[in-house]
């Protein structure tokens, strides 16, 4: 039996394709994907993300416990709705989830979780909660739904639906957060536009999901929010990383504090850690579509080499093909590389990611 | 869609139609296109290639997947639709008119041992199921 969210049934009303996503059954598309993208790209898009999970922690003293249950510093949240984005790591530094942390007050932290780990996630914190902080009540709120609202026009149109929200929310910066009414609002996001992540009650999804449709926001499966984050750059779990993988070879140093005093789960081992792989993206050179775990060859100062694309596919924007790829770190910039698609050996570029940002092409 | 009744079918969602100067049109069905979802990459057999019937002789990529495309027949590629190359949405958008393929047919009983479009309206139904 699949899983289902509080806006089953209103995806399917809407002629959703559904497809089984990690045991749950989630919107793939409601007719082109393509469209889904570009109204994302171009005016607002929404996504049922409810298959993600909010998990409260709260009580004395939240933060010295976060310290050191995630890799990022959460002591850079000084200011009550902040947001960082961060990796929860193993002792051997393996990524055990990708995550967003939300500062609402020194006692109540809200932690969003992917779908697919939200079980193994939550027993990791229950456990570590045991050993370093006890007192403290972690709470996983499938009583709540979320929906991303985003593009260029993203957050105006949620301004029409949720009454008294845009005094609230218009200053808010890109990872802040503030609490209207029953809705709690995130400007955040997987798609490289701006927009608002909405944390609301389950029951009232389905008609706060209908009033935004009726403000001209197009609904959009999991298939646009594949390509989009692509194009943005940012990481899967799962796909560009595991817990078999570190943060610094998947493109994520930028998340991980080393230089602050504090000890965290996983520190010894990255601080240990020979990095001898990198995520770079590519864009293909060649017609033709790059796939995850095809692999990529070529030679460098003499030396054969391999690698792996990690998440491949088409971008909608660029009109070509894309990919993010785990490849030694003697790989540069500018380099290319060739993909080994079927038979056929196909000729990629190496380049800096986000490929896209905010409707433009940044590659 | 309705499936149209003059064309053949393969088990693997390729249609035929029989031309009158003996060579067949290959292309993808619409449940194949359905499945596939919106398509942006096509590669297409060389022209002058034999193929046997089975053999795969062309790429047909979705945002979601690769797929291949198998001859439904045996015999030469005689011309291919080169412009489907720059636009592969035209299958999402009529795949019974978006030709991916001509050829002339080295065995036409092969035709005959296709699916007319009852039974590939058979085979549809019960995939869904």
């Amino acid at each position: 039996m699949l899983k289902m969210t509080p806006l089953n049934q209103t995806h399917r009303d809407m002629n959703a394709k559904m497809v089984d996503f990690g045991g749950w059954d989630m919107p793939l598309h409601y007719g082109s994907q393509l469209d889904e993208h570009h109204k994302v790209r171009q005016d607002a898009g929404m996504f049922d993300v409810s298959h993600m999970l909010p998990v409260d922690i709260k009580g004395d003293n939240v933060r010295g416990f976060l310290r050191q249950l995630v890799a990022n510093n959460v002591d850079k949240l000084t200011v009550p709705g902040k947001a960082l984005y961060s990796c929860m790591l193993t002792p051997q530094a393996g990524i055990i989830d990708d995550l967003i942390i939300y500062f609402l007050s020194e006692t109540w932290f809200r932690i969003v979780v992917n779908a697919g780990t939200a079980d193994k996630d939550v027993a990791w914190m229950l456990k570590q909660r045991d050993a370093l902080a006890p007192h403290l009540e972690i709470t996983p709120r499938r009583d709540m739904a979320m929906v991303a609202v985003q593009g260029p026009n993203a957050r105006a149109k949620v301004w029409q639906v949720i009454p008294g929200s845009q005094a609230v929310t218009e200053e808010l910066k890109q990872f802040q957060s503030a609490v209207v009414g029953q809705y709690f609002i995130a400007r955040t996001g997987y798609t490289g536009e701006d927009g608002f992540e909405i944390i609301l009650p389950a029951v009232d999804a389905p008609v706060f999901w209908k009033a935004l449709h009726a403000a001209g926001v197009a609904p959009a499966g999991l298939g646009a929010r594949d390509t989009l984050r692509l194009e943005a750059g940012m990481n899967l779990y799962g796909q560009d990383m595991d817990e078999t993988k570190h943060p610094l070879e998947s493109g994520l140093a930028w998340t991980v504090d080393l230089k602050s005093e504090r000890d965290f789960i996983g520190k010894q081992a990255l601080l240990d850690a020979a990095v001898t792989h990198q995520l770079v993206g590519l864009v293909l050179i060649d017609r033709g579509v790059l796939r995850s775990h095809q692999e990529v060859v070529g030679q460098k100062d003499g030396a054969e080499y391999k690698g792996e694309i990690t998440s491949g596919g088409f971008s909608p924007t660029m009109n070509q093909s894309i990919a993010l790829a785990r490849v030694p770190v003697q790989i540069a910039v500018g380099d290319e590389v060739d993909v080994i698609v079927r038979d056929k050996k196909l000729r990629a570029k190496v380049v800096k990611y986000p490929f896209v940002r905010n409707g433009k092409v940044l590659v | 869609m309705s499936i149209p009744t003059n064309l053949k079918y393969s088990k693997s969602h390729e249609w035929v139609r029989s031309e009158a100067d003996g060579t067949v049109t290959v292309g993808i069905t619409h449940h194949a296109q359905e499945l596939l979802g919106d398509m942006v990459f096509i590669e297409l057999p060389d022209v002058g290639r034999k193929l046997k019937q089975k053999e795969e002789c062309a790429v047909a990529e979705s945002v979601k997947a690769a797929a291949d495309v198998y001859s439904p027949i045996s015999g030469e590629v005689t011309e291919v639709n080169a412009p489907l190359v720059d636009e592969p949405g035209k299958i999402n958008e009529d795949a019974f008119s978006a030709w991916l393929f001509k050829m002339k047919p080295s065995n036409p009983a092969e035709i005959d041992g296709l699916l007319d479009a009852a039974a590939y309206t058979e085979l549809v139904e019960n995939e869904d199921h």
